[in-house]
């Protein structure tokens, strides 16, 4: 399988790059090419340039900043699993970047190209949702913050403008009583999620929680907030009635996708199901008071 | 004397393999080579009313574009050795000349000085499709339709019916009927290693040269001289690393006859590596089945009889066995268990796909499928135990060689004894009390069993297209070193270590003083190749019977070198030694032996002489005066070879008995193996490293089949399955733990009294998953599932 002709451009400052795709509106920008090569090599796509951001300094990196997580947009799927102080403040992280592809893909694959990237399947998606994260745009007119909730727009599309870098992601340090799962069923050829929930939860005392964020990918065209059962959370004890009737709206609203592997039905119902054991994982990983 | 033969030893191919430095096609790199591409039709079924190939002539690097019209009478159809009665045979053009028939079918080819400027000159022709519809359903097409080949009048390729005694009787005879239908879903080989071709001619030697990954580099050679009007004498066919095959290079490919053609055309090295996608579009498929079984069965589970009627979806067109392949399930059968009455009603039927052909089984995991899957419905109907329903109709161990109503004596065989070592093994009845208990928590915990037996060492020249025996050449050069030629083509099995494990051991010597060598049809002498879990019981025994006529000659010059009679001589690690010089060394009378590759430069006129009374001769020492050829008696010739064709007399008979677990998710329908294990029996076992390896991998593209695997074409023929991002192969992941152990019950047929594992556990396993999967859902009233099971199929079943 061999792409068309390209050209390729390694820039080592970021406004190299955001100059080069300035002049080049068809450009596209290389972080881990683990999705981008592979269209490439299947002609969907035959971009002129590839601007390859690898050597670019610092934007690959983790760390706390103003009560603030901050990951770099070129940040490996396997450093952020590998991560340490990622395992302890933030376990959602580290939690679904295992659950991706294989170690290969892992060491390549960066969570910035992923979120650019915005596949219907992908895992980060979901993660990012659920932490209510911000994402770091630059273009040559400055740099801007865009809600994770703002930028999957639709189908391998977001909020990112022509011309713009995600540069770094950005989340609100858990604080308090929370709990985090990513739970997600591979499907069997691709190892991308059928559909995939990730869960945070903040409690009060007991089992009443405070906050839900539930975000959900691999069901519809795009990653979604399942807001419906976040507010049938909020405020409740959860127990297996509560958790059960709060996932039954995990695809509210939602158009779902069906394929070989799970028709729409299916997929709708293994959301509810995904659902309500992230919930009841991540209500099992708070720390004991 | 078995220093080797039956040791783990590991495999000597694993190095280069392991470092990288095994050479695959791609790998080989000629100076001035072309590369091709191919026009590929992106239509299941379309008439090609023209091809534009002006604007791809002029690319930058394109050097030659064919289409079928150019060819069509230039290079000959793509070869089908089946011969079946009344068989139709449609005529298999290279490239396609009036119509598509698949998507994949190769349109054209384009000669390019890169492989980038080949492919980029794809998207420079332009073919004018007439859009037919697609024929897809194979049980439709078996009954009218649009026609595939218009000529034939039908898409029906033949029928065939199959089997031994009175089946109306027996099913008379029978208590009850129980009947089921089921489908062998169509699955992709996907080797590791795709294909691959480069052809050089060399114009003023007017040699070809064609290096393929194939499985059978003599019989391609054959093929390939009659196709390209080369004769087979000035065709060298090299097979280098093979990086699997499963079958699926055991054929005749169009690609190539192509290559070679090509390069005749232009002079040049030209090159062609198949991508994944055309790995998956046109390489042959496996299975494709749609049958109904009926078994008349007794109220105590005795088989009266057993009728099967099956549709084979062949495809588009024959590759080299593609009709014979549901011949192989009509074979099979009578599986594990004597049945007075079989028949197999087998209608072969074109459709708008890739051909099927040979997959690792080939036609006989369907035929275990059908007979596996179906005792366990019969001991559903009957209330009885499957273990029970099992016994009830195994032959007994004292009862072989033992004829079936298919028309096979199978050679030796201890059911029982290896169900119940695989029943010791897994602890059946625990496992069947731990299942009542966790039904009872509401778990849904499935145990299934398979009892197989498949056909291996094809096989007689008798019963197969193009000769069933192999060839070895064992030669012993001057220096000592062992050089073993055998005409079967290992392309992973691991036969250079296990031939020159029974090399070693025959000859004395160490292993590591033997190479084998296979793959090349300038240096090898004819063979057959490998497939069909032939290549040690066949080929191996070649080997050994090859090594015991050089170790006459040997004996000969020994007792000429000695002077004494060569039935006064002794072998034993390899040396002559006369018998009353055994008897005196034991009195500690020393002997000179020379250390083969430390004696003095010049060793070569070292050679021990009849007048230096020496009583002890390694075989090494022979060997160098057979070449020096100054002291063997005057009758004989110089040299130490010696060649051999071995002609089995019957196939052999592996069998064994897998117990499988699973445990499925009742809200998502997921099924998940917890636990596996396989006894198998292969007869004498060589190297029990490679047999675990081949009983690991055959369970892991059994398991594929039963639970992920699965070729789809959707109502336009078109492919949707044609990456492996959609079409699931297992993965490492997936797998649970295999527990294997075996039985070795010898085949009468060879002399190694091996019988053959490749396709042991593709053949076994499929089934146990199965029924562990159905016997998990019998609480819900399920006696059975198509395959792959995937967990929506579940979950529609239980919800
Ligand atoms: C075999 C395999 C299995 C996989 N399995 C999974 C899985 O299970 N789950 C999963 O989620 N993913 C999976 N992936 C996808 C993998 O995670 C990719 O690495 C990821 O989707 C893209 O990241 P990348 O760094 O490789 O981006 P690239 O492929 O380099 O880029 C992807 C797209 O994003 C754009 N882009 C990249 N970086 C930026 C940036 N900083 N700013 C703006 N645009 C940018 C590129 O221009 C391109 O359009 C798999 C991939 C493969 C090959």
């Amino acid at each position: 399988m061999i792409p068309a002709e390209f050209n390729y451009a390694r820039v080592s400052t970021l406004d190299e790059a955001l100059t080069l795709l300035a002049q080049n509106e068809d450009a596209k920008i290389l972080a881990g090419g683990h999705s981008l090569i592979p269209a490439m090599k299947f002609r969907l796509i035959q971009p002129p340039l590839l601007v390859d951001i690898g050597r670019i300094k610092d934007l690959s990196y983790i760390r706390e900043e103003g009560g603030q997580i901050r990951v770099g947009a070129m940040t490996t799927h396997y450093q952020i699993e590998a991560s340490d102080l990622l395992k302890e403040i933030c376990p959602l992280l580290p939690e679904c970047a295992g659950s991706i592809g294989d170690m290969q893909v892992r060491n390549k694959g960066t969570i910035g190209g992923s979120l650019a990237h915005s596949d219907p399947a992908g895992d980060w998606p979901a993660a990012i949702l659920a932490l209510n994260a911000e994402l770091v745009a630059v273009s040559k007119n400055g740099e801007r913050t865009i809600k994770a909730e703002d930028f999957f727009v639709d189908l391998l599309t977001t909020a990112l403008e022509p011309g713009e870098i995600l540069r770094e992601i950005r989340i609100n340090k858990p604080n308090g009583r929370t709990g985090h799962a990513y739970m997600k069923m591979h499907h069997p050829a691709s190892g991308f999620a059928v559909v995939g929930i990730a869960a945070n939860l903040s409690f009060n005392g007991n089992n009443k929680c405070k906050a839900a964020n539930i975000g959900v990918t691999g069901v519809a065209a795009k990653a979604y907030r399942a807001t419906g059962v976040e507010s049938a959370l909020t405020g409740v004890n959860l127990d297996d009635a509560s958790i059960g009737a709060a996932a039954a709206h995990a695809t509210d609203g939602a158009d779902a996708n069906g394929d070989l592997f799970a028709s729409a039905d299916y997929r709708r119902h293994l959301a509810e199901v995904y659902t309500k054991r992230a919930i009841a994982a991540a209500m099992k990983s708070v720390p004991s008071a | 004397m078995t220093k080797y033969v039956g040791q783990r030893v590991k495999r000597t191919e694993d190095p280069r393999l392991i470092k990288g430095l095994a050479h695959y096609v791609d790998d080989i790199g000629l100076p001035g080579t072309l590369h091709v591409a191919f026009v590929r039709s992106m239509y299941a079924h379309a008439k090609i009313n023209g091809i534009d190939t002006t604007e791809a002539f002029k690319a930058p690097g394109v050097v030659a574009v064919y289409s079928g019209k150019d060819i069509a009478t230039k290079v000959g159809p793509v070869p089908c050795a089946a011969a079946l009665p009344d068989l139709k045979v449609p005529d298999y053009r290279v490239l396609a000349t009036n119509k598509a028939l698949f998507v994949g079918h190769p349109i054209a080819a384009i000669v390019a000085t890169d492989k980038y400027a080949a492919r980029d000159a794809v998207d420079l022709i332009f073919v004018d499709y007439e859009e037919l519809p697609a024929v897809v359903d194979v049980e439709a097409a078996a009954n009218g339709g649009t026609i595939i080949h218009e000529s034939f009048g039908d898409n029906v390729a033949y029928k065939l019916t199959s089997g031994e005694g009175d089946i109306d009787a027996a099913m008379k005879a029978a208590d009850k009927i129980v009947s089921q239908k089921m489908v062998h879903q169509r699955l992709a080989p996907i080797a590791m290693e795709p294909r691959g071709v480069l052809a050089r001619y060399f114009p003023g030697e007017e040699e070809l040269t064609v290096w393929s990954s194939t499985q059978i580099p003599h019989l391609l050679r054959t093929q390939l001289a009659l196709m390209i009007g080369i004769p087979e004498n000035k065709l060298r066919v090299i097979t280098p690393e093979v990086g699997g095959g499963f079958g699926s290079k055991l054929n005749v490919y169009a690609e190539e006859a192509l290559l070679g053609w090509i390069s005749i055309q232009l002079g040049k090295p030209v090159k062609w590596i198949e991508s994944r996608r055309e790995n998956v579009q046109a390489t042959i498929h496996g299975r494709a089945q749609v049958g109904t079984v009926e078994v008349g069965v007794k109220n105590d589970g005795a088989i009266t009889g057993l009728r099967y009627n099956v549709v084979a979806d062949l495809g588009a067109y024959h590759q080299l066995l593609t009709p014979a392949i549901p011949t192989l399930t009509g074979l099979m059968l009578s599986g594990a268990y004597k049945i007075p009455a079989i028949q197999m009603n087998v209608t072969g039927v074109f459709t708008n796909k890739m051909s099927t052909d040979a997959y690792r089984g080939a036609g006989r995991p369907e035929a275990t499928y059908v007979v596996e899957r179906v005792m366990d419905v019969i001991a559903r109907e009957l209330n009885l135990d499957p273990i029970e329903v099992r016994r009830k109709n195994f032959p007994k161990a004292d009862e072989f060689p033992f004829h079936t109503a298919t028309g096979l004596d199978y050679d030796s065989g201890d059911y029982d004894g290896a169900l119940n070592k695989a029943l010791d093994l897994s602890g059946y009845q625990s496992l069947r009390e731990e299942q009542k208990k966790a039904r009872d928590n509401g778990k849904l915990i499935g145990i299934g069993v398979s009892s197989y037996v498949e056909i291996c060492a094809l096989g007689p020249s008798q019963a197969m297209p193009a000769g069933g025996w192999e060839s070895a050449t064992v030669r012993i050069e001057p220096t000592g070193k062992v050089t073993v030629l055998t005409g079967a083509s290992p392309h992973g099995q691991g036969q250079e270590t296990s031939f020159a494990q029974i090399a070693a051991d025959e000859l004395g010597v160490d292993l590591n003083d033997v190479t084998v060598i296979h793959g090349d049809t300038g240096i090898v002498q004819y063979g057959i190749g490998t497939f069909g879990s032939r290549a040690t019981a066949v080929g191996g025994t070649a080997v050994l019977i090859a090594i015991q006529k050089l170790k006459e000659k040997a004996s000969k010059i020994a007792a000429h070198m000695m002077q004494c009679e060569a039935s006064s001589l002794s072998f034993e690690d390899g040396c002559y030694t006369k018998k009353e010089a055994a008897a005196a060394s034991v009195t500690g009378k020393s002997e000179p032996v020379v250390p083969v590759g430390e004696g003095p430069a010049g060793a070569l006129n070292d050679v021990p002489t009849p007048t230096n009374g020496r009583h002890k001769l390694t075989i090494q020492e022979i060997a160098l005066a057979a070449h020096v050829a100054k002291e063997i008696p005057p009758d004989t010739e110089p040299g130490l070879s010696a060649t051999y064709f071995f002609e089995p007399k019957n196939f052999t008979f592996p069998f064994g008995t897998h117990v499988c677990v699973v445990e499925i998710d009742k809200e998502t329908g997921e099924t998940k193996i917890v636990k596996y294990v396989a006894v198998d029996d292969c007869g004498k076992v060589i190297n029990p490293l490679l047999v675990d390896g081949q009983v690991h991998g055959g369970i892991v593209q059994a398991i594929g089949q039963a639970l992920y695997e699965e070729v789809v074409y959707d109502e336009q023929g078109q492919l949707v399955t044609g990456e492996l991002m959609d079409y699931a192969l297992p993965k490492a992941s997936q797998m649970p733990w295999f527990e294997t152990d075996r039985t070795e019950t010898p085949s009468p047929v060879n002399p190694l009294g091996v019988k053959g594992v490749g396709e042991a556990g593709t053949i076994g396993a499929t089934p146990a998953v199965v029924n562990a999967v159905v016997d998990a859902l019998s609480a819900y009233g399920v006696t059975h599932i198509d395959m792959p099971i995937r967990p929506e199929k579940i979950w529609k079943l239980i919800r």
